[in-house]
Formats: C-alpha cells, structure tokens, sequence
C-alpha cells in the first residue's frame, strides 16, 4: 500500500508498504477514505519532534471503512465508516475513567522513553514520534487501530467525509481549547494564530457563549476566513501592537481568555521572537513560545490562558512572574478527543458547524509531499490539506 | 519487620560463594572462568610472538591472576565485590543483594485479583520480558528459566517462603545459577485499585560487573521493572500489551518509494527554510 513516510527534516516520501495486520485482539484494520496535513505534522516535517524514526508513517487525521477487526472487537464490523481519535485510549484506567483519555496509562509501548522527557507517559498518538508510542500513522491506504472498541466513531448517517473528518483531532482541540477558557456571558476571547486549530476555537468560543472573540494573525487569507468564517474580529499583528490594541479593545481590562492556538514553532515581530529563532537556530532552545508569551502578558487579572497548541519539550524566558502577579490559569494539554466526538458529532448533524470550511487543498496521497510544502510555506493560502488515498 | 529486611533475610542456603579472605573479591565461579580464560589466552599469545600475541599474553596473565587470587582491581576501583560479604554477614549464608529494586504500581483491579494473578508464577512471563519460563513444581516451589546476558539462559528453582493471601508473596531461589529473592505487596487503594509494591534482589550472573555493564548498555534492572509493571497493568486494565511491532514503516525491507502518476514537487530543505511559519493548526 501507499503510505506517506517521514525521512528526516523537510523530507517525506510515499512509499509502498506492507499492509497493516491485526496484532493484538482490540485492533481493527481500517481502509482510508479522506486524511488530513495536521498543523502539528509540520513540527515532524520541521524537525522539531525528538524520537523519529526515517521510514515512519505519519498521519494522525484520518477515516474510513473498517475492513477486519480484532477477536475481542464488538462493536465494529467490516464495512462500518468510522472516525478515529488521534489520542490512542484503552477505555479502563483510572484516567480515561475520568475522561482524560489522552492522558490514558495503557497505550504507550515506549511510555519509558516519555517518562524520562516528562515524568509521566500520555496516551499513545498515531504518527507520532516513537516517545508518542510509535504507532504508524493514517496517512496511507490503510491503518491499524487498536483498541478500535473504544477510540472510533461510527457515521451512520449521509454526512460527507470532509464534514466529520476533523472530530479526529482539530475541531476537539480548538473545542477544548475554548471550553478550557471556562467562558462566561460577555467575555472577550483573544485567539493567536489563525490555523485549522484557531478557527475551531473561535468557532467554538462563540458557540460556548463568548461576547467578542478576537482572533491574531499575519497572514491575511487566515484573517479573512476568521472574520468571514468565524465571525470574528481581527488583528494583524505585523502591523499591529497586538498588547495595547487588545487593551483599548477591552477597555483596558485586557480579554476575559487567551487561546494560543499556535504552539512551540511561533513567530513575530518583536525583539524576545527574535532571539528565541536564534537560540533554535543554534539548537539552545527547542520551542519559541512567543505567542504564549504574548498571550501571557495580554490577558486580564484572573483570566484563563488556553494552550492547545502544541509544546515540546523547554521553554526559555518564560513570563510566569506575569501569570503568577495576575493570577492567571493556565491549562493545556493533548486533546481528549473521546470525550468531545459524539456531543461534537452532534453538533454537526444539527447544523450548528460544518467543519469542512476550514478545507483549502484537496490532493490524492500520491502528492502528499507537496501537500506539505504548500501548507508550510502557505503557498496558494493554503489552510488545510486533505489527502485522498 | 520491614518490608525490606523480609527480602533481605531470604537467604539463600545452597549459595556457594564464600569469603575466605578480606582481599577476594571476586566470586567462585567467576574466578574458574577468569583462571582458565586467561590461562588459555596467555598460552594462544605466547605461541603467537607478535605484538597482538605479547598483548594477549598480557591480558592473559592478568586475568589468571586474577582467578588464582579471586582479587579484582577493577571491581575494587568500582567498588564491586561479587564474592560472599563477610563483614556484613558473619554467621549465614551470604544472600542475594548486588542488585536491590523497589518498584510500585497503580492497578485498577482487587487485591485479590492480582494475588490470584502473581500467584501463578507460570504467568509472570506474559508481562516479565526477560523470563523464558516459570513452572510450577509444587505449591510452593517453582523453575524458573531467565534470558541472561548476551541471550544465554539461566535457570534456578525458588520457593515461596511467606505469604498472606491478597496481601504478600515472597519468594527465594533454591539452587541454579542466579541468587535471587522477591517479594510483591499488594495494597487496596480503594476505587484506585491496588497499589503493587515489588522489591527485588538478586545477584547477576557474571557478577556485579555484568550489571554494571548491563547498565551502561540500557539494561538497566530497575527500568525493566518498571516496564513489566506496566505491561502486567495493561494485561490486567486494557486486555492487552500495548504492541507496534510488525507494523509497516518506510524502513521494511520489502519497501520501495511508490511510483506515482506524476512525480510529486520536489521540496529541498532550504526553499522551505527561507520562509517562515506562523500558526499552525
């Protein structure tokens, strides 16, 4: 089969591969019908990610048809379309008992490995990294799901693969990034960065109650769709001073929460985002939390910074002496996307969203590696990329 | 009691190792092996005369010495003693004790559930990587067949010497090639489950060098604890070992980079590095 590996820094390559087999009795084999270029991909594709390993199969977006299903399966069968959560849970530990599902104890073959970065191992992720557990991701023809009892979400209904696909990861992520913000009537959500992930997270900020959401960016077509899309109010930061323009926004109160939907690969234009691209460029640090900074220092006394984008390992000239003098809540965290696929599912089904908005690029798997350059240098405004095996 | 003084007095009684001397360090087996290995390569170089041979000669020489008068300097600059320890235990035999781990676990089944579990040793294998087999041969008595260092396969008979349902089990080696004793604790956590407490002692063969070397390597003992831990927890909680082995990759060897229709763009690295990112998804 056809599968998009990864071969080091700026390098992926289709490949023909071994089709997936069933290894353990909670696994399915699912055929892909529609996959997706994750913003988070980009931190593999740029290097950023320790424990990869050349000829790993990335991909942690993907759909479609189960086609062979473990002894201990019950509730699938061949033939059923399913989405799958990118977060790998076993359904019976203590914490997916608690719903934090990718925080799940039993998934990780080499939670080791996470341990000695972390403390503690999360639950395993398709695609990856081996410290994430190693397993081959869905961008190829088919994939193995374990524990494929608990994670995938069967579509019983007429619904098209590009409307549901994103319950895989993006649309939970900037869901939870806005229920994590504890938003309350009248409250002003800033979001940085205006990827799939961002828009989700204003979407959703409006659809948990926010007043205002105002949504931080430099690239002019990702404002335009947080504007037409979103429905919120934008802010090119190249041109703006994003602190004092969110201050005379709020009247001087600063926004009620702060979403950085942008992650450890930030960038600005201002002197602190300068010296962290140095240091990484001389391997002394390996995230550039500029937005989280930023955000850090924007929002009010007792607000709530919201960080769904992703984090590696260190962080250097971190302001928690801003966070701690405001009182600021910080939360986090991969997704627990089990949690949010049905009640998400069913707000697509009513017609309150329709994800597939967030789609640019449409491209067969075979052109997967251009997919990758044209998201990463946003070349055609590129947004989203969806792959179709 | 405590905990670890019951592992620590599980002394083994058919251990042959025995300090005659406050200078020998090195234990009886190890200085057989050493006595006739270096007897042997002392001899080969000497016939050889050349420069690799004076070396063999050496090397040779030293470990003889080495077996003939059971003292190491090198365990004693890495202050390692693989013979019996007559200061610290006068009267008995020595025990098990070059390597000591204390590991604990959060499972969530009963007590019981997981003294039922361990208690049949012959299912200790399914989680602990390094066991070939366990068998038992009575109620309380049991073979066990590890994988040693450098694949080679170490056997010894143990006996469970103290136990409380769903509570302890504690076990010892008999007689074979690895001097060992454990024990696991089992304690309700409530609606957690139950924490396991596993304290393991044991000399390795080839003695404490072995382990240090094996350690050096990334094999460390305690990790391998820790990782069959989880291994029992994921039997026990999901069903199953969290698995990726023999899954495809770009590295097996039956793969080929894919013939597509077109030849996708070519991206080299500096194209893609000369323009900078900003929010991603």
């Amino acid at each position: 089969m056809k599968a998009l590996c990864w071969f080091g820094k700026y390098d992926v390559r289709v490949y023909d591969v071994p089709e997936p087999k069933i290894i353990n009795p909670h696994d399915a084999i699912i055929k892909v019908t529609t996959t997706a270029i994750c913003g988070s991909d980009l931190h593999l594709y740029d290097g950023y990610i320790p424990t990869m390993q050349k000829g790993d199969i990335l991909g942690h977006e993907f759909m479609g048809e189960v086609v062979e299903v473990g002894s201990a399966v019950r509730n699938l069968k061949p033939g059923d379309r399913v989405v799958v959560p990118f977060t790998i849970a076993c359904g019976n530990c203590f914490f997916c008992r608690k719903e934090c599902w990718s925080a799940c104890d039993n998934t990780n073959p080499n939670a080791g490995m996470a341990e000695t970065l972390y403390g503690y191992s999360g639950s395993g992720l398709f695609g990856y990294s081996h410290m994430m557990g190693g397993y081959a991701g869905g961008q190829a023809e088919y994939v193995r799901v374990p524990f494929a009892d608990v994670g995938p979400k069967k579509i019983l209904n007429g619904l098209t693969d590009e409307q549901v696909l994103f319950l895989s990861d993006i649309f939970p992520t900037g869901y939870m990034a806005a229920e994590n913000c504890d938003i309350k009537p009248g409250d002003t959500v800033a979001v940085w960065g205006c990827g799939p992930v961002g828009l989700f997270a204003i979407k959703s900020a409006y659809l948990l109650g926010a007043e205002r959401v105002i949504a931080i960016d430099d690239a002019p077509e990702r404002l335009r769709m947080a504007a037409e899309h979103g429905g919120a109010e934008t802010m090119n930061f190249a041109e703006e001073d994003v602190h004092d323009r969110l201050k005379q926004m709020t009247g001087g109160i600063g926004p009620d929460s702060c979403i950085d939907a942008v992650g450890l690969e930030a960038h600005g234009t201002t002197l602190d985002a300068f010296y962290d691209r140095a240091k990484a460029a001389l391997m002394l640090t390996t995230d550039r939390p500029h937005a989280l900074r930023q955000a850090i220092h924007a929002c009010r006394k007792g607000g709530t910074v919201s960080i769904p984008g992703v984090y590696g390992a260190f962080l250097d000239k971190f302001p928690l002496g801003a966070a701690f003098a405001k009182g600021l809540t910080l939360k986090m965290g991969q997704t627990h996307v089990h949690k949010y696929m049905q009640p998400l599912l069913d707000k697509i089904e009513e017609g309150a969203i329709d994800p597939s908005f967030v789609i640019t690029h449409r491209m067969s798997l075979a052109d997967a590696p251009a997919g990758y350059a044209t998201f990463k240098n946003k070349e055609q405004e590129c947004i989203k990329v969806v792959l179709k095996p | 009691m405590s905990f670890n003084q019951e592992i620590l007095s599980a002394n083994n009684p058919n251990s042959a190792n025995r300090d005659e001397s406050g200078n020998i360090n090195v234990g009886e087996i190890e200085r057989v092996v050493c006595a006739v290995a270096g007897g042997a390569l002392a001899v080969y170089g000497f016939r050889n005369r050349t420069l690799k041979g004076l070396l063999l000669t050496v090397a040779g020489t030293a470990l003889l010495h080495r077996g003939a008068t059971g003292h190491c300097n090198t365990y004693d600059l890495l202050g390692i003693r693989t013979s019996g320890d007559k200061t610290r235990n006068e009267t008995s035999e020595p025990v098990a004790k070059d390597i000591h781990i204390e590991k604990s676990i959060t499972i969530g089944k009963s007590p019981s559930e997981l003294y039922n579990f361990w208690r049949d040793f012959e299912n200790l294998p399914k989680f602990m990587t390094h066991l070939e087999s366990v068998r038992c041969v009575g109620l309380n008595r049991s073979h066990w067949i590890a994988k040693g260092p450098a694949g080679k396969l170490v056997e010894w008979d143990a006996e469970v010497y103290n136990e409380k349902p769903n509570e302890l089990i504690a076990w010892r080696s008999l007689e074979g090639e690895v001097t060992n004793a454990g024990s696991v604790r089992f304690e309700d956590a409530g609606e957690r489950g139950t924490v396991v407490r596993v304290v393991l002692n044991y000399n390795a063969p080839g003695g404490k060098l072995s382990a240090f070397v094996a350690k050096l390597l990334g094999g460390e003992p305690g990790q391998m604890i820790e990782d069959d831990l989880r291994r029992l927890k994921q039997i026990l909680e999901a069903g199953e070992i969290a698995n990726v082995e023999g899954q495809p990759s770009g590295r097996d060897s039956q793969a080929r980079p894919a013939r597509t229709p077109e030849t996708p763009i070519e991206n080299t690295g500096e194209q893609v590095k000369s323009r900078a990112a900003t929010s991603l998804g």
